[in-house]
């Protein structure tokens, strides 16, 4: 019962800090706004772009590259989801499980070093 | 007491307790957000052969940060027309929040310490993650090409660091069999990591400086290309509120890597006597000195080089020194 009840408020100081970290923000905001002048202008609203009149929205369809990137992040982050509990649990499993990583492990660095030939990771 | 409270059914007594706690804990961390702004401007200062602050304060400008944040409290606050209204507020809590929320699981003695949970190591790589997430809401909402083109490259940068940084991790976690940051300090208690694990700890501070978004990598801000990147359009506390969660975040990976790979707590060999506490806030400072250091001394990446020197560097070490460290760990 001590075990289950420490787990929880472990969680419970987790959720403490959480609703501190926003908080902060939250209070510190409103209370800028009490102190704060408010003289609206029409200029002031205006998108800064280095004192030239902007012209089009922004949000422009952006440069595929990253999505490249994006792929191989999310396979690589994926390896790491194998890779993090075969290590915690490294000391029982042994020199089998080493092998059978470094095969997983292989093949995805294959797959980097495709990447790596095909200048995916040149960014010009 | 303490041990009292935790084996005790969790409640509103205890929310109320630890909140006074942690809300204290906050305190200690905007005290050393304002002095570490200092520390910095005046080490920069030294290293560049002038003063830094000097007037604010007496001669060390020990009130020049505590000035600033009242200045930037009276600030007036402007939010554009064409700007996302609702992403536009957000963005910077969503930014401050996972900085706060990743110091509950770190020790800093075998007593100060808040959560302790099993996972801790994977939970602070989980949270920090989400940072990211707010300084690309900022860049978005913002609808400013600056703006945009800083938090696409805070997200390139991101997914681009975070692989080596966790991989880097792996040969710790090898070597202490745990996630729990209490145990690996406890696997140091017969040599850090720093001296079993070196690669491991030159790709970890690497990535962490990418991560921490700080010179030679602060791209997404990088000032001559971008003005400010993606905080352009944001004045007064809302901007307050991105540098402070970069300057937490200063605290977390220095406190991190303090535990991970110099023995968190522990001392020296035959200076036990001295305090744990001590021992924590001198190694800290270290990494915090070293982090200021590498900022002064490096100049800026270009953002490809950046990205190459991630992917075609920093992971082949992390993945070619996790098998180095699990062979050696089979060998010996």
């Amino acid at each position: 019962m001590d075990l289950v009840n420490s787990y929880q408020n472990n969680y419970l100081i987790v959720f403490v800090f959480l609703c501190l970290g926003i908080l902060l923000p939250v209070i510190a905001l409103f209370l800028g706004r009490l102190l704060r002048p408010y003289k609206p202008e029409e200029a002031k609203y205006t998108t800064y772009e280095s004192g030239v009149e902007p012209f089009h929205d922004s949000r422009i369809q952006f440069n595929v590259r990253y999505y490249i990137f994006a792929l191989l992040f999310v396979i690589f982050d994926v390896e790491t989801v194998f890779l993090y509990p075969w290590a915690v649990a490294y000391d029982k499993l042994g020199i089998f499980a080493l092998i059978e990583m470094l095969i997983f492990v292989l093949l995805l660095v294959i797959g980097l070093i495709y990447a790596w030939k095909k200048k995916v990771l040149k960014w010009t | 007491m303490v041990q009292e409270l935790l084996a005790s059914p969790p409640g509103l007594m205890n929310f109320a307790i630890f909140f006074l706690l942690a809300a204290i804990l906050l305190m200690v961390i905007l005290g050393f957000v304002t002095y570490a702004i200092l520390a910095e401007r005046k080490v920069m200062g030294f290293m560049q052969l002038r003063h830094g602050p000097n007037q604010v304060g007496g001669r060390w400008g020990l009130l020049q940060t505590v000035a600033d944040v009242l200045k930037l409290l009276i600030k007036e606050d402007t939010i554009p027309k064409l700007a996302d209204r609702p992403l536009f507020i957000l963005a910077p809590v969503i930014a401050f929040a996972p900085a706060f929320l990743v110091l509950a699981v770190i020790p800093f003695t075998d007593k100060l310490q808040f959560a302790d949970i099993g996972v801790g190591l994977l939970y602070y790589i989980a949270i920090s993650g989400i940072s990211t997430v707010g300084v690309v809401t900022g860049g978005w909402a913002s609808n400013n090409k600056y703006a945009l083109l800083g938090g696409m490259r805070a997200a390139a940068q991101m997914i681009s660091y975070e692989i080596p940084l966790v991989m880097s991790l792996l040969g710790v976690i090898l070597l202490s069999g745990s996630l729990n940051l209490n145990d690996i300090v406890s696997a140091q208690s017969h040599g850090w990591f720093i001296i079993k694990q070196p690669i491991a700890f030159i790709i970890f501070i690497i990535a962490s400086i990418a991560e921490l978004n700080r010179t030679p990598f602060d791209l997404p801000e990088a000032e001559s290309e971008l003005v400010a990147g993606f905080h352009v359009e944001y004045s007064g506390f809302r901007w307050a509120f991105f540098m402070l969660s970069e300057y937490v975040y200063l605290f977390a990976m220095a406190a991190l890597t303090t535990v991970l790979f110099l023995g968190g707590w522990g001392a020296l060999p035959f200076l036990g006597f001295i305090p744990g506490a001590v021992w924590f806030s001198l190694k800290f400072s270290l990494i915090v000195f070293i982090l200021i250091w590498v900022r002064v001394t490096l100049p800026r990446l270009r953002a490809d080089q950046l990205m190459e020197f991630g992917w075609k560097v920093l992971l082949p070490a992390a993945l070619a020194n996790i098998f180095l460290t699990a062979i050696l760990k089979e060998l010996f």
